[in-house]
């Protein structure tokens, strides 16, 4: 192990966590959104997922044609029904309310699939690698990345070239003057919401290839996205990657020490950024 | 001008204090006349009203939107199976030390923590509480990941006798909760509360007429880190085991308790009181069904959230102005003993 492979092994692994965060990225930074219930949401696409190719048969790959639409559908009423009355008043009903999301779907899903740990299951790809040099690079790693790289680009060409994206950032800017401007904020959002559930249910489908899970795994997962949106600096999508290669490398560097402190070092060092800059490395949005 | 009178309770609470005493003196003699399986759930009713009134002393009151204070209920655990396991401690010491140990702890966190406001502070305190889980799971002499047990003559040090132990974990347990209970109210009587009340109401407003908001959050903090922490050590010396995902649950020490005090009502006294009790009622009642008993907490926590944010206890206020634990002020006019002119601004200096 030498530092430049630890380099390379976290920053990929921060493809990962960006992944996990842009769907959090984007409802916190549209709708200051606190959606607690977003690791769930995210373990719950990849059992959705699992249900498909139960009944279908096809690679996990191939059953993001359904899951990305089912969760889209999700999102949006999710946040039409239920979220959409939760953003006037302060901190504390999106807290909740996405808390009792994240409370019922733990439990739903531990009712409906059992306490067991899963896993979709696509192949060689898992286990390949390319090797460059004296380093080995896993090729699904380097997938992920490259997909959420590709994710990124995406929107950040959605919020600046497109109308959509100028109504994203007119509500995200002021979201009362962006409704006498003759937006539709309770839709707006419910897109938002659609768009970043799509996001997140990539983001459970790529994970729940390359590890195991179970009901209960959603809140690490939130924590992960969480520290990544955080250290990126809330608006920023760039920031968001850039968060999470941060947090993939800390890890690394954890494990290397100890392979027990990989999650620690990450903690540690998002409360040390934290300390030292409150609004994140990169923030574009004010709180 | 008549003379004004403050008037700091009224007849309803003063009828409501009446009756708690022949149901307090129910509760303290029930060992001698229930069974273990009432004493059990008892206890549990009793830690699990003190830790709602703590986070509602901090959420509704105080504007300290946690929702790490597991952290504290795993650290007073684990003080307590440390000092009495490790160190030999006496175990009624060993309580002692737990709850000023998670207060002394708290003063760093709140160090790092305070600098985040709104939605950072709250995932901030969650990672501070996985922080705390993840040592207890890298320090070997705390178990690592599979934990601690209290050993036989740890349990013998409470009392020999099986009957007599569980009488004395439950009579601890119900007079810390109840302890933490009185310290909330009369918190809240006290300058402090007007203060506290005074910041959940507006914070720009209570700093602008001289309250020190930076300083009574603090306080407020430590203090629920403390007593959150005692009452931890006291869950934990009932179920005898602790792990590191038992001690810092979210789920079990912090999320159930949010809706409790969500659906009680927020920033209120009676509120914690009545979530507690729609807890366990639907939990015994659904006790054969597995976890569904919490998908319909969260289904009630989502509804009271949305249709009546100041939760049963708030509706009951707005409609029938009743007040069980009067912390507040009332002005009225008619005869006073004290002297004319004890003005409310004069009470709450």
């Amino acid at each position: 192990m030498n530092w430049l492979n630890i380099l390379i092994q976290g920053g990929l692994l921060g493809g990962f966590y960006a992944l996990f965060a842009i769907g959090l990225s984007m409802s916190f930074g549209i709708m200051r959104l606190v959606n607690i219930a977003h690791g769930d949401l995210i373990v719950l696409s990849a059992y959705v997922a699992l249900v498909v190719t139960w009944y279908t048969g096809v690679a996990p790959f191939l059953s993001l044609a359904i899951v990305l639409p089912v969760m889209f559908g999700l999102g949006y009423a999710l946040q039409r029904g239920l979220l959409n009355q939760t953003l006037s008043g302060g901190l504390l009903p999106p807290l909740l309310v996405t808390f009792g999301i994240s409370i019922i779907i733990q439990n739903g899903l531990l009712q409906g699939f059992g306490a067991y740990d899963h896993r979709l299951k696509e192949g060689a790809i898992e286990t390949a690698s390319l090797q460059a040099g004296s380093f080995y690079v896993g090729v699904y790693p380097l997938l992920v990345f490259a997909v959420a790289v590709l994710s990124i680009a995406g929107l950040q060409l959605l919020f600046y070239r497109t109308r959509l994206g100028r109504a994203f950032r007119a509500v995200s800017d002021d979201a009362d003057t962006a409704e006498l401007m003759g937006i539709d904020n309770r839709k707006l959002y419910a897109l938002a919401l659609g768009i970043a559930m799509v996001f997140t249910a990539l983001a459970g489908v790529l994970f729940g290839i390359r590890t195991i899970f179970a009901p209960s795994s959603g809140p690490i997962r939130l924590i992960l996205a969480f520290e990544a949106v955080i250290i990126g600096g809330l608006g920023s999508m760039w920031g968001t990657l850039i968060g999470g290669m941060v947090l993939g490398i800390a890890q690394s560097i954890g494990a290397a020490l100890d392979p027990t402190w990989q999650i620690l070092a990450g903690h540690l060092a998002f409360l040390a950024i934290l300390i030292v800059r409150p609004s994140g490395l990169f923030p574009r949005t004010k709180d | 001008m008549e003379p004004v009178r403050v008037e700091r309770s009224t007849k309803v609470s003063r009828a409501s204090a009446v009756l708690a005493a022949p149901a307090l003196a129910a509760l303290v003699s029930l060992p001698w006349w229930g069974d273990a399986g009432w004493m059990r759930l008892i206890a549990e009713m009793a830690y699990y009203l003190a830790l709602a009134q703590l986070w509602n002393l901090l959420a509704g009151y105080a504007g300290l939107v946690s929702v790490g204070q597991q952290a504290y209920v795993g650290l007073g655990g684990y003080m307590l199976f440390y000092l009495t396991g490790v160190w030999n401690m006496n175990v009624f010491l060993a309580l002692l030390i737990a709850g000023p140990f998670a207060g002394l702890m708290a003063i760093p966190v709140s160090f790092a923590i305070f600098r985040l406001r709104g939605a950072y502070f709250a995932i901030g305190t969650w990672v501070v509480s996985e922080v705390f889980a993840l040592f207890a799971s890298l320090i070997g002499v705390l178990g690592a990941g599979s934990g601690l047990s209290l050993t036989v003559p740890i349990l013998e040090e409470v009392s020999p006798d099986r009957d007599m132990r569980d009488t004395l974990l439950y009579l601890m347990t119900l007079g810390a909760s109840l302890l933490v209970v009185a310290i909330v109210y009369l918190l809240l009587r006290s300058r402090h509360g007007l203060a506290l009340t005074a910041i959940r109401d507006s914070e720009r407003a209570s700093a602008s007429l001289g309250v020190n908001n930076f300083r009574t959050k603090f306080i407020i903090y430590i203090a629920t880190a403390a007593c959150t922490g005692l009452i931890g050590a006291l869950i934990f010396l009932q179920k005898l085991r602790i792990s590191p995902e038992a001690g810092f649950s979210i789920n079990d020490w912090t999320v159930v308790v949010i809706f409790m005090v969500v659906i009680g009502g927020i920033g209120t006294l009676e509120g914690p009181f009545i979530g507690m009790l729609i807890f366990i009622v639907l939990r015994e009642l659904l006790a054969d069904y597995g976890t569904y008993y919490l998908i319909l907490l969260g289904v009630i926590a989502i509804a009271v959230m949305l249709k009546a944010p100041y939760g049963i206890w708030g509706w009951v206020i707005q409609r029938f102005d009743l007040q069980l634990f009067p912390v507040g002020r009332r002005l009225a006019l008619a005869p006073t003993n004290g002297p004319a002119g004890s003005t409310p601004s004069k009470q709450a200096s």
